[in-house]
């Protein structure tokens, strides 16, 4: 019994960590959301260089072959480091679908694009994580896709699509489709940006070699679990800032650190999110290794994440007191990128719903 | 990253399997209270036999005397609640005195004392809160005069659980009144049968009285029972408070009370719909069902650092504070979904669970407080987790 990261893993989150620390510092993160880069092409190749976008991707397509747990470290690195690069679509919800529902040849055609960096694959499937809002939705009718999918994840920049239809059904569209509208959404976090698709009659591939409705279950407990290891990441960093500036910041002839107000609020962020770290490390292990509790445990890690992850947010900005309010410091990047991941894939009164469903304790 | 524990713990679970078909039936219906009765020690005997309570304690001083395996303790404790069956006595002369003597004891303490206190024939209490002396321990006043080759003890202790009923306490006393507060104390262990000791219940918000007042006048205890030397004493009970916080926010109690409330939310209806179909209250479970996940999970964390010996660092330290609040709030919605049967308590009709909710919802509440208060226990997160500085001493007027 090893409830636990190896050494392998541990290495692996601190070469992503230290590579961000290097290629992603704040300044670069700053460039890339002032001037609504769609993404950081240098951040986005030093990844790759390491292997980040094909992690999930088999080795017989040029990936790493590695588990939702591997992932699930990058992601908290990407997160730590509120890195402007696409990688929840790409490199771990478009990979999944591929590879449960695409043809040998749909799968040969795009996984080792997406292992090498070359394609950026975007995912729409909020209405069927996040719920449908009013006017959004995709038909299928024969093979052309028409209505509008809104939050599309990773959609600046995408090569390829996979989008959900109105009953579950998986569907593959090229960027350059014929009668696809892409349309930038514009949301608090500067460092991923959010896209909506129209669809006129545009042409689709379907992904239908494998269980769609099982694929997309697959493509959503995965996501749900990278947004929260991204929350842990960013929370992480909060903390970390919060108690690095209660240590220098004077008052009263006083580092504030040294006040038990200011102590106790950084006690509380971490006592609070440390148990997250052991569930989104638990609902990994669950996504690779025990398919029962899956969905579970990916709904448990996205809610809990996202509730501490507001309260982190928070806090830490208060511990930096009206520094904290300011563009100067930074710090509401991080406070941004907690606050999409929780909206994202079904915020927690949603997948808190849908945790309560999975175990018969309420209708669908 | 491995949830299995491998053939040789699973040949071990078999082990304590086998057991449990065979001599299940001798453990005690009522379990738990200060003074183990007959069947109760008769219980630890064979619990220590088998090497299922005091695994680890040598031998020679009466334990089973396994190497310490972390894994094989959780198994135990997995089957052991999965049957439903009581653990080994539990009280805090096994939990605390039995360590510390273990570690900082002389050879005639630990002959003497450590045996009759694993069977359950010998009763500890703990002495060290005083009623001007909570968070800030080290300033307790109760004073022991050196008088021949005895120490003579006047003062009082208070939060003193077990005290009506137990033989003995393990006492901090203030020896060295010259001395700085944390070099002037001593730990003493003495019968509780010495003449000038006085034991007063103390009866707490819940209406029963689970602690006590302690007062000493006068009372005479020998030097030599002393652990450690002179002036001593609060590095002792820093050992011994060690082994106290591990006890206190255990995941997996929390754990059995999810699945109650659960049950109850299954069972109870009002208006006629039952409680887990009302959508509230149900995502409050849910909710706190994931923070039991979370403290659960953590818990195999924490398990996997210790089997590794490492230390576990700012993880370890969460764990009596995030623990003890989790089962309040678990209390608090178990009464919550109950509404006015939720107030309801003693004897009264229509009680459920015998009241158990609305005890624990009060008890608990003494034991975010208990063991190091909620606010001592983010004190030491941020200190000690976090390396944020400590509060500067007030300027001497």
């Amino acid at each position: 019994m090893e409830f636990g990261l190896s050494e392998d893993q541990k290495l692996l989150q601190e070469s992503i960590g230290r590579t961000l620390e290097k290629v992603s510092p704040l300044e670069r993160v700053r460039k890339a959301a002032e001037a609504h880069e769609a993404c950081a092409g240098d951040v986005r190749a030093a990844l790759t260089e390491l292997g980040v976008a094909g992690m999930l991707v088999a080795e017989e397509h040029g990936g790493m072959g590695m588990t939702l747990l591997d992932a699930a470290l990058a992601s908290e690195m990407l997160g730590r480091h509120v890195a402007p690069v696409p990688f929840v679509a790409t490199a771990v919800m478009a990979p999944i679908a591929l590879a449960g529902a695409g043809s040998k040849a749909q799968q040969a055609a795009w996984l080792p694009k997406l292992a090498s960096g070359e394609a950026v694959a975007g995912v729409a499937v909020s209405e069927r994580a996040a719920g449908a809002r009013e006017g959004a939705g995709v038909i299928a009718s024969g093979a052309k896709l028409d209505g509008t999918a809104l939050f599309v994840l990773d959609a600046a920049g995408a090569d390829v699509f996979i989008v959900a239809d109105k009953i579950g059904g998986l569907h593959l569209v090229k960027g350059d489709a014929k009668g696809l509208t892409r349309i930038a959404l514009t949301s608090i976090d500067l460092t991923r940006p959010l896209g909506e698709l129209r669809f006129n009659k545009v042409e689709a591939e379907p992904l239908s070699a494998g269980d769609a409705g099982a694929t997309l279950r697959r493509m959503i407990d995965a996501g749900r679990v990278m947004l929260a290891a991204d929350t842990l990441g960013a929370g992480g960093m909060m903390i970390e800032k919060a108690v690095a500036y209660a240590g220098e910041r004077k008052q009263f002839g006083r580092v504030i650190g040294s006040f038990q107000a200011v102590k106790h609020m950084c006690a509380e962020m971490a006592a609070e999110l440390e148990p997250c770290r052991s569930l989104v490390w638990y609902a990994a292990h669950a996504f690779d290794t025990m398919p029962d509790e899956a969905s579970l445990m990916a709904a448990h890690a996205k809610s809990l994440t996202s509730e501490t992850g507001r309260f982190v947010a928070r806090t830490a900005t208060e511990v930096h007191g009206g520094m904290g309010f300011t563009d100067l410091v930074g710090l509401h990047y991080w406070f941004k990128r907690i606050g999409l991941n929780r909206q994202l894939l079904g915020g927690p009164e949603r997948v808190r719903h849908e945790a309560a469903v999975l175990q018969g304790w309420a209708a669908d | 990253m491995d949830l299995a524990y491998g053939p040789q713990y699973e040949a071990f679970r078999a082990e304590v399997r086998a057991f449990i078909a065979a001599h299940g039936a001798k453990a005690p219906r009522r379990f738990g209270v200060s003074r183990p009765s007959e069947e109760t020690q008769a219980w630890q005997r064979l619990l220590i036999e088998y090497g299922y309570a005091a695994r680890t304690i040598p031998k020679e001083y009466g334990g089973y005397g396994a190497a310490p395996d972390i894994l094989q303790s959780r198994i135990i404790a997995e089957e052991f609640t999965a049957a439903g069956l009581p653990m080994g006595i539990a009280n805090q002369g096994i939990s605390m005195l039995v360590p510390t003597l273990l570690e900082l004891g002389t050879e005639e303490q630990k002959k003497k004392w450590i045996a009759p206190t694993l069977r359950g024939e010998v009763v500890w209490c703990q002495g060290y809160s005083e009623p001007g002396s909570g968070s800030d321990l080290a300033s307790l006043q109760t004073r022991a005069v050196e008088d021949g080759d005895d120490f003579v003890i006047n003062g009082q202790k208070i939060w003193t659980s077990t005290a009506h009923a137990a033989d003995m306490i393990f006492c901090l006393v203030r020896t060295e009144p010259d001395a700085k507060k944390h070099e002037g104390i001593s730990y003493l262990i003495f019968s509780m049968q010495t003449p000038g000791i006085e034991v007063r219940p103390l009866k707490t918000m819940t209406g029963h009285a689970e602690f006590n007042e302690v007062f000493f006048t006068d009372v005479r205890v020998p030097q030599k029972d002393i652990v450690a030397g002179r002036g001593q004493g609060w590095f002792v009970a820093n050992a011994t408070l060690k082994h106290e916080r591990g006890m206190l926010g255990d995941p997996n109690q929390a754990g059995t009370r999810l699945k109650e409330i659960t049950d109850l939310m299954h069972k109870e209806t009002v208006d006629g719909t039952r409680l887990i179909d009302h959508p509230l209250y149900r995502d409050r479970l849910v909710a706190l069902q994931g923070r039991v996940f979370a403290m659960q999970f953590h818990g195999l964390r924490l398990l996997t650092s210790a089997a590794k010996g490492e230390d576990a660092g700012i993880a370890r330290l969460i764990v009596k504070l995030q623990g003890c609040e989790i089962n309040h709030q678990l209390a608090a919605l178990a009464i919550d979904v109950l509404g006015e049967i939720g107030v309801l308590y003693e004897d009264s009709p229509h009680l459920k669970a015998q009241g158990a909710w609305q005890h624990r919802y009060m008890f608990d509440l003494g034991l975010i407080i208990g063991g190091g208060t909620a606010q001592i226990q983010k004190n030491i997160i941020s200190e000690r987790g976090l390396g944020m500085p400590r509060e500067p001493k007030p300027a001497k007027a």
